[in-house]
């Protein structure tokens, strides 16, 4: 055969080629292409929505865990102002309680030298008088005793009671 | 599933080989027996017989018996529509006879009018019956795949799964940067454009197929196609391009004599591009079927040379270049369509491309 009739485009096939590919491009683009666009627009439409939706989560998420670690951070702050609050309170309270005891103490034992003082003194006053009487029984036993005169005996009474001046 | 999909593939080639084998050893015979000598086999006849058109689909010849489907024969003769099937014609051993009009077919499948009359053909042959089947086939895939987004929330899935990608591809990838933002409006055209050549071109690959898009035929028509949206969409900027391409760069005294040159390069550019589309489909898909039928026809070569022995001793390196030529023939298969389409989308974004 004629190798040239290879590129001698028949008239059958051009026509046939002509018909089937236009009513091809219009059966499909009707009954395949529209659907599949469409379809396929679609489930990017949505894939991207889904995407933006996530990005917004996630976006909202970092959100809460800001707040949430400022609050952490807040709670610990207000934890250690309360622990040194309560540490002062409780400091305070133990010097009071020390300063209070101290008084307490300081008013007893005042009291208890006041006490032991007055007692003293009244066992001193009590004391000279015992001595005065014994000092009077004694001159008694002894003026009774040994002096004649009256005058003679109370002269020396009373340098004797001298002499025994105890304090 | 692997094991499957490998099994299939395997016999898939060795279908694929045994077809090709099983188309030639009848030509052989013929042409050793007309011959009569142990001449050198000639694949050429039957390599041009099978890149050709015919009016039957000719599976093989076993012991003289033709497996072939007749096909119908549509012919116009002086305002005369003549139909009737191939088969009439009984492999060109008889004339169909219609009124008055005598209808011969030769070797070649070319059919002539006994008194010279001209014919103009419209038959239904080979390859409009293999484009037939082809959309047919594409129809209904597109169809299942269109259907089966209302499921599954439109996860792809199966064929589906398959199909996407390259809807995807030629919508964002060939479509989109070449076009500009008003590529939807020609999506339609350029996706059933890839499609209609990637199963054709797929379709050719099957032993005993058509070389549909092999046929200058074929690619001429959707050149024109390409070529009448290019221009149909071509605005003002496209057309000042090619009618005043120097603009206002000088003056008119100056660019009337050039224009007398470059007119008419610019105006022969319109048509060059899709002669170039139409070329390339064209050279590219029988090219490759060239290519693989002399590779089998090395087969025959070497046993009218050497013998059966010979035969035996090419075929298994005959086979192994066939496999080889396959698979970039499967390659080759996609490009074309990808490269039909991306060069039809890139005049169309010439053509409408804004002043910039």
């Amino acid at each position: 055969m004629n190798p040239l009739d290879l590129v001698t485009p028949g008239i059958g096939l051009i026509f046939w080629t002509s018909v089937v590919f236009l009513l091809l491009v219009f059966i499909l683009k009707k009954y395949a292409w529209k659907p599949i666009l469409d379809a396929v627009e679609k489930r990017s439409d949505s894939i991207e929505k889904a995407i933006n939706a996530a990005d917004e989560a996630k976006a909202s998420l970092d959100q809460l865990n800001i707040e949430r670690d400022k609050i952490k951070k807040e709670s610990l702050a207000d934890r250690d102002t309360m622990l040194k609050e309560a540490r002062d309170t409780k400091n305070q309270i133990i010097s009071d309680a020390k300063a209070k005891a101290k008084q307490e103490t300081d008013k007893i034992l005042t009291d208890a030298r006041e006490v032991i003082k007055n007692e003293k003194m009244a066992a001193i006053t009590e004391l000279k008088n015992q001595v005065a009487i014994l000092s009077l029984e004694i001159a008694e036993k002894i003026v009774k005793d040994q002096l004649s005169s009256d005058d003679k005996q109370k002269a020396l009474v009373d340098s004797m009671v001298k002499e025994v001046n105890l304090n | 599933m692997e094991r499957l999909h490998k099994a299939i593939s395997i016999s898939f080639f060795f279908l694929l080989s045994l077809g090709m084998f099983a188309s030639n050893p009848d030509s052989h015979n013929k042409e050793s027996s007309s011959t009569e000598t142990n001449e050198l086999y000639n694949p050429v006849p039957d390599v041009m017989h099978h890149i050709s058109d015919a009016h039957d689909w000719h599976f093989f010849t076993f012991k003289g018996t033709h497996f072939s489907i007749p096909l119908p024969v549509i012919l116009l003769t002086d305002g005369n529509l003549d139909v009737f099937m191939s088969s009439a014609f009984h492999h060109g051993h008889e004339t169909v006879t219609k009124g008055d009009r005598v209808y011969e077919i030769d070797e070649h499948g070319h059919i002539s009018e006994a008194s010279g009359k001209t014919i103009l053909n419209f038959s239904i042959t080979k390859n409009v019956a293999s484009m037939l089947l082809a959309v047919t086939l594409l129809f209904f895939i597109l169809r299942k795949v269109a259907k089966a987004y209302r499921k599954n929330n439109g996860v792809p899935r199966g064929i589906q799964a398959f199909i996407e990608p390259l809807v995807l591809f030629v919508k964002d990838d060939v479509a989109k940067p070449n076009i500009g933002h008003n590529y939807k409006k020609y999506l339609p055209y350029l996706l059933t454009l890839f499609f209609f050549i990637l199963i054709n071109n797929l379709l050719g690959l099957l032993p005993g197929a058509a070389n549909v898009t092999g046929n200058i035929a074929l690619t001429l028509v959707l050149s024109v196609f390409t070529l009448i949206i290019t221009n149909f969409s071509g605005n003002k900027n496209y057309w000042g391009h090619i009618f005043n391409p120097l603009g206002s760069s000088m003056g008119w005294g100056a660019k009337v004599p050039l224009y007398l040159i470059l007119l008419p390069i610019e105006i022969v550019g319109i048509f060059i591009k899709p002669i170039a589309l139409m070329i390339r489909l064209f050279a590219n898909m029988t090219a490759g079927h060239i290519v693989i039928l002399s590779l089998l026809s090395l087969i025959f070569m070497a046993q009218s040379g050497l013998g059966t022995g010979g035969a035996f001793g090419v075929a298994p390196v005959s086979v192994a270049f066939v496999l080889f030529m396959y698979l970039i023939e499967l390659l080759v298969a996609f490009l074309q369509a990808y490269i039909f389409t991306l060069l039809t989308s890139l005049f169309i974004g010439l053509a409408i491309v804004e002043d910039h």
